[in-house]
């Protein structure tokens, strides 16, 4: 399913700024794993393929691979490909807003653009 | 679900049937000197209250469904919901490629049987869907891709499929204009050769289906969307259309891009991603190129039509959506990959490019059959290789709904396959081949 083909889109990343989604591979739906010693096979394999596949706007996870090699968590919206916002997986935890960056195709930037 | 035992029922709704306006030459003349109207192929109805099945997705699946529970089991009363006009998806969208070449024994058995129902397409439904069998080349660039072609090549001969490996030799003498030289990227090192394979007019395909299944009796509703699935006691009760509600005790979903929103109406979760699927096609030339091209390397497939147009496909696009956009980074790819083929078409202008929209599942084969909510069937999951599957579809979902039972030639496409671990693994002659 990996192409080389890719559709102008730009995603703010929080550490590079607004790039082309080329320099991105898409990871996939943002799903929690459920802990591997306390779950059975029909919750595991759940996990693994069932996807909600929302039209409208999902939350999902990239990899800058062509420029910070982090893994981002991105907002979406799947019919107009508008980006809402992205940030490090993890900084929602450490209360680090700053290192959330919205924009890319939306005016909106209440969140705090770090570029 | 229904049995033969209710067929006392059904003759009392064949009263209704119309005998379809045969097409013959001696009609073509006698309506080219009088200059009459041809009879409409299809035509519209009123919303009953309730049907025995109702078919959300007015495509090649959809259609062929109603036409072979029509035809087979004498269902006729049958309603075939379409939010467009039919066709308007994935079966107008799509590249027309018929082939049966596929790597896993359950996957050959089914595309070769759709394959059967294809070659006698046009008689059955007395409309000309042009199938033209004119051959299928899958290229390997490589000594891994050369092996699978081996592979593919070995399970279709057990499977009585035509289909082998043939060296660049070959290929020359079958494409004169392709460059099979050693002074490229990515060197042919072989082919895997399906002289049934071939491409069909889609829209033919699914005109000819409304047509049949309107003259059985059916009803097709164009423009008629589906806003909800009523289940009560964990079984199918009614649909509710932007028309007005019908009760009914099977809903089939044969969409494709919004299956998932049909499946969630019913609570039924599935292991779909939508990723859209960029095609484009040329201005009309002489006819040079007679099989269709794949290269999986480089993510590009082409044919000429009878039009003498060339149409190009590629793999998915990177990342999922439901926008059906074209892009320019696909169109300069597309033409750098059929260059390598065929530098000789350097010149040629593409007249314009769409996309469609193809249910990626984690197993690149189909979803089919019944679902945990009871009359709520599932015919989703077509990735990029739904349209040469919709006859064999049609007649297996139609066998379902009549018999209650799963036929043996899609066992293994069964939705619970994910729970339990049952893979099919079809990646290695799906992911970009067609």
């Amino acid at each position: 399913m990996q192409s080389r083909t890719a559709v102008v889109i730009l995603l703010p990343c929080p550490y590079c700024g607004p790039r082309n989604a080329s320099e991105f591979r898409y990871v996939g739906e943002l799903a929690t794993r459920p802990d591997p010693n306390a779950t059975g096979a029909g919750e595991w394999r759940a996990f693994l393929y069932m996807r909600d596949n929302p039209v409208g706007w999902t939350t999902e996870t990239w990899y800058h691979r062509a420029g910070c090699r982090q893994h981002l968590t991105v907002e979406r919206n799947t019919v107009t490909n508008e980006v809402w916002a992205s940030r490090l997986p993890d900084a929602q935890l450490r209360g680090r807003r700053d290192e959330r960056a919205t924009g890319g195709n939306v005016a909106d930037d209440s969140g705090g653009a770090t570029y | 679900m229904f049995n033969n035992r209710n067929g006392a029922k059904n003759d009392h709704r064949m009263n209704g049937y119309r005998k379809p306006a045969r097409y013959s030459a001696l009609d073509l003349i006698r309506h080219g000197l009088s200059g009459s109207d041809w009879p409409r192929a299809w035509h519209a109805h009123d919303l009953r209250r309730s049907y025995d099945v109702v078919i959300v997705g007015g495509g090649v699946h959809g259609l062929a469904t109603a036409y072979y529970l029509a035809k087979e089991y004498g269902i006729t009363n049958v309603a075939v919901l379409e939010k467009g006009y039919i066709g308007s998806g994935g079966s107008g969208r799509n590249t027309a490629i018929i082939r049966s070449n596929y790597l896993t024994p359950e996957g050959v058995r089914f595309y070769d049987r759709s394959v059967k129902l294809y070659e006698t397409l046009s008689e059955d439904l007395n409309f000309n869907a042009m199938f033209a069998q004119r051959g299928h080349l899958t290229l390997a660039h490589s000594d891994s891709s050369l092996r699978t072609m081996h592979w593919r090549a070995e399970v279709n001969k057990l499977e009585g499929v035509d289909s082998e490996v043939i060296g660049p030799d070959d290929i020359k003498r079958l494409v004169p204009y392709m460059d099979t030289s050693e002074n490229v990227r990515y060197p042919m090192l072989g082919a895997l050769y399906h002289p049934p394979g071939g491409i069909i007019r889609h829209d033919a395909v699914v005109w000819g289906y409304a047509r049949g299944v309107d003259a059985y009796g059916a009803h097709i509703h164009q423009n008629t969307e589906v806003l909800g699935i009523d289940v009560a006691g964990g079984r199918v009760r009614g649909v509710r259309t932007e028309r007005g509600d019908i009760a009914t005790r099977v809903v089939v979903n044969c969409t494709a891009g919004w299956s998932t929103l049909i499946s969630d109406m019913a609570g039924v979760r599935m292991p779909i991603s939508t990723f859209p699927l960029q095609a484009a096609v040329t201005e009309p030339v002489r006819p040079f190129l007679d099989p269709v091209i794949v290269s999986g390397t480089l993510h590009v497939y082409v044919s000429q039509t009878d039009r003498g147009e060339l149409v190009f496909g590629a793999s998915v696009d990177p990342f999922t959506s439901y926008s059906m956009r074209g892009s320019l980074e696909f169109v300069e790819e597309l033409a750098g990959h059929v260059l390598e083929l065929m530098p000789s078409l350097a010149k040629m202008r593409v007249l314009r490019q769409w996309a469609g929209l193809c249910d990626m599942t984690p197993d690149f084969a189909p979803i089919m059959g019944t679902t945990p909510v009871a009359g709520f069937l599932i015919d989703v999951g077509w990735g990029t290789y739904g349209f040469k599957a919709g006859p064999v579809a049609g007649e297996t979902i139609a066998e379902i709904i009549a018999t209650g039972k799963t036929p043996e030639l899609i066992a293994t496409f069964d939705l619970a396959r994910f729970a339990e671990g049952r893979l099919v693994g079809e990646k290695g002659a799906a992911a970009v081949g067609h």
